[in-house]
């Protein structure tokens, strides 16, 4: 298995001839099995990397590979989508079908999967993402969460290696939130799906392996999230959100309790708080 | 210009096997000048309640009293009270139609029979209540981004002029900044005495912003009272699958750790309080 399932070398992009590039000059590697957020503003660039990382977007200058493929190679596009499957922010305009079952089935039937296996391959998806119980509902009867999982079991259908989410979770309540990052995280540890998780949430971001941040269209900041997150100011500078426990250890600091950078939750802080009373 | 509401249920196709009781005996009196944070689960009412508050959903039973008057009763000049109160709607932005800004804003006020250079200076106004920059008005909204064109849409409810403004999950789906911009917006109109009902999902802005918070539960109201009364009862408000602050559970973290804080809101006030009992402590020992 190689060890970099998606890999962007020198990528720019630029959505019109001439005009301002969107993202410039990035260049990140994903290792197999990695779960990294990806955050960033509004037009930081990070939805147009999402797109270059599936190929619905080709490069205007540098190399997007996914499974060693180059996207700008037409001869993989359906290999690299199948590959490396997108779900996006809004859960009502990803399902296409009255019922759940044909909407699961729906990218199988476009890439030829015999009808035989569809069956199967269509219920081990919905029991991936815990919504088997629905096969037979409309999708108008299901929660947003609900619904975001139906898109994703779409995707695990076609067996893919890699998961890209844009925001997946911004319309949702914090149940469905909590349902549909709780989902993707079980698939990447007992998987292996290696996911890229595009978000606004910092507490979503601090649960992943990694965390990267798109400025101005480029990367900012690549580490762990305790990396990320212990760099306060600079966060700041660029109007991101810190975690509210960041944001806590580090106004304890300043005032003289030494509770280490990496804290970002409840429960970390709680342990770190009660062990400065001895 | 106070809300009263008395003893209001809302039930929704009634009479059909698609009854559904959406809200349940709602007394609840909203003062001027508050900011009272509308909170509860996915179909727990928030929403029904308010598209009640002008008059857009009618109560089953029970009244809702703008200023002492009924708007639903016959006879009163319902179009009057019910435009005092301001409705933003979750995903404003959805809305917008006009060919630009300008005309957008213009749309309300126009209806109300405003014109020239009366129509021009409440188009403006609002418009500056919102911090777009001024070359926005003679755009389409559909070149602003999400954020800015959701504040087109604030400004399209503020050219009404409403006493109340009631925003239902005005930064959801939003960048930080986004967020952020909102939020000051939303305070800045606090502050020059709008009354506001907030319906959000995000406790940290409800414990910082809020003045009084009310809790819907399957269509009851459950809690109403200041942030710190309603979020010191966390186990009731887990079994309604509503989250507390952040700052709230570490205070009952660090209690049922044996130390002695009391629930703080804001990350300032518990950054404090965890000085102040780390020091006590210290001293006894």
């Amino acid at each position: 298995m190689d060890e970099f399932i998606l890999e962007a070398s020198h990528v720019s992009y630029a959505y019109e001839e001439e005009g301002a590039a969107a993202v410039k000059d990035v260049s990140l590697s994903f290792r197999t099995g990695e779960m990294t957020a990806i955050l960033g503003h509004n037009g930081s660039g990070k939805s147009t990397l999402a797109k270059l990382l599936n190929g619905l977007y080709i490069p205007t200058e540098g190399k997007v590979t996914v499974c060693g493929m180059d996207t700008a190679d037409e001869n993989h596009t359906w290999d690299i989508r199948r590959n490396a499957g997108m779900v996006f922010q809004n859960p009502d305009n990803q399902l296409v079908a009255s019922i759940v079952r044909d909407d699961v089935a729906f990218g199988l039937e476009n890439t030829g999967v015999p009808a035989g296996e569809m069956p199967a391959r269509i219920e081990e998806a919905l029991t991936q993402v815990g919504m088997l119980p629905f096969i037979d509902r409309g999708p108008h009867t299901l929660s947003g969460g609900q619904k975001q999982r139906i898109a994703i079991a779409g995707i695990l259908a076609m067996l893919p290696r890699a998961l890209i989410l844009d925001e997946s979770t911004a319309m949702l309540d914090p149940r469905g939130r909590r349902e549909v990052f709780d989902t993707v995280e079980r698939l990447n540890r007992e998987k292996g799906i290696t996911v890229i998780w595009i978000t606004h949430f910092m507490e979503e971001a601090a649960r992943c392996h990694r965390a990267v941040v798109m400025h101005e269209g480029q990367v900012a900041m690549d580490g762990t999230p305790q990396e990320v997150f212990s760099r306060v100011e600079e966060l700041r500078r660029i109007r991101l959100d810190v975690p509210p426990m960041a944001n806590l250890a580090c106004l304890l600091r300043e005032k003289g309790v030494n509770v280490p950078h990496h804290v970002m939750d409840v429960e970390g802080m709680a342990r770190e708080v009660l062990k400065c009373r001895s | 210009m106070p809300i009263v509401i008395e003893n209001m249920s809302h039930v929704y196709q009634p009479g059909s096997p698609f009854k559904a009781d959406a809200l349940t005996d709602i007394s609840l009196t909203i003062e001027d000048g508050e900011l009272l944070a509308l909170i509860g689960h996915t179909g727990s009412g928030k929403s029904t309640l308010a598209q009640h508050l002008n008059g857009l959903l009618q109560p089953t039973s029970g009244r809702v009293l703008v200023n002492g008057q009924d708007i639903n009763e016959k006879g009163t000049n319902r179009r009057a009270l019910r435009q005092q109160v301001g409705l933003l709607f979750q995903y404003a932005e959805y809305q917008l139609f006009e060919e630009t800004v300008y005309k957008d804003i213009a749309f309300g006020p126009k209806n109300q029979g405003l014109t020239g250079d009366e129509l021009d200076r409440r188009v403006r106004e609002a418009f500056a209540l919102v911090h777009l920059p001024e070359d926005c008005l003679e755009k389409s909204p559909f070149e602003l981004s999400g954020g800015q064109m959701r504040r087109v849409a604030l400004a399209g409810v503020l050219a009404m002029k409403p006493s109340v403004l009631v925003l239902d999950e005005p930064i959801a789906g939003l960048d930080p900044r986004g967020r952020e911009e909102l939020m000051q917006i939303i305070d800045e109109l606090h502050d020059k005495g709008v009354t506001i009902v907030l319906i959000s999902h995000n406790m940290d802005d409800v414990a910082r912003m809020a003045t009084k918070v009310a809790v819907l539960d399957k269509g009851c109201l459950a809690m109403h009272g200041t942030p710190r009364e309603v979020f010191s009862r966390g186990d009731e408000l887990e079994k309604m699958g509503l989250d507390v602050p952040q700052t709230v559970q570490l205070c009952r973290q660090l209690r049922r750790g044996g130390m002695d804080v009391p629930d703080c809101l804001t990350d300032e006030e518990l950054a404090q309080a965890i000085v102040s009992a780390l020091k006590g402590g210290k001293a006894d020992a």
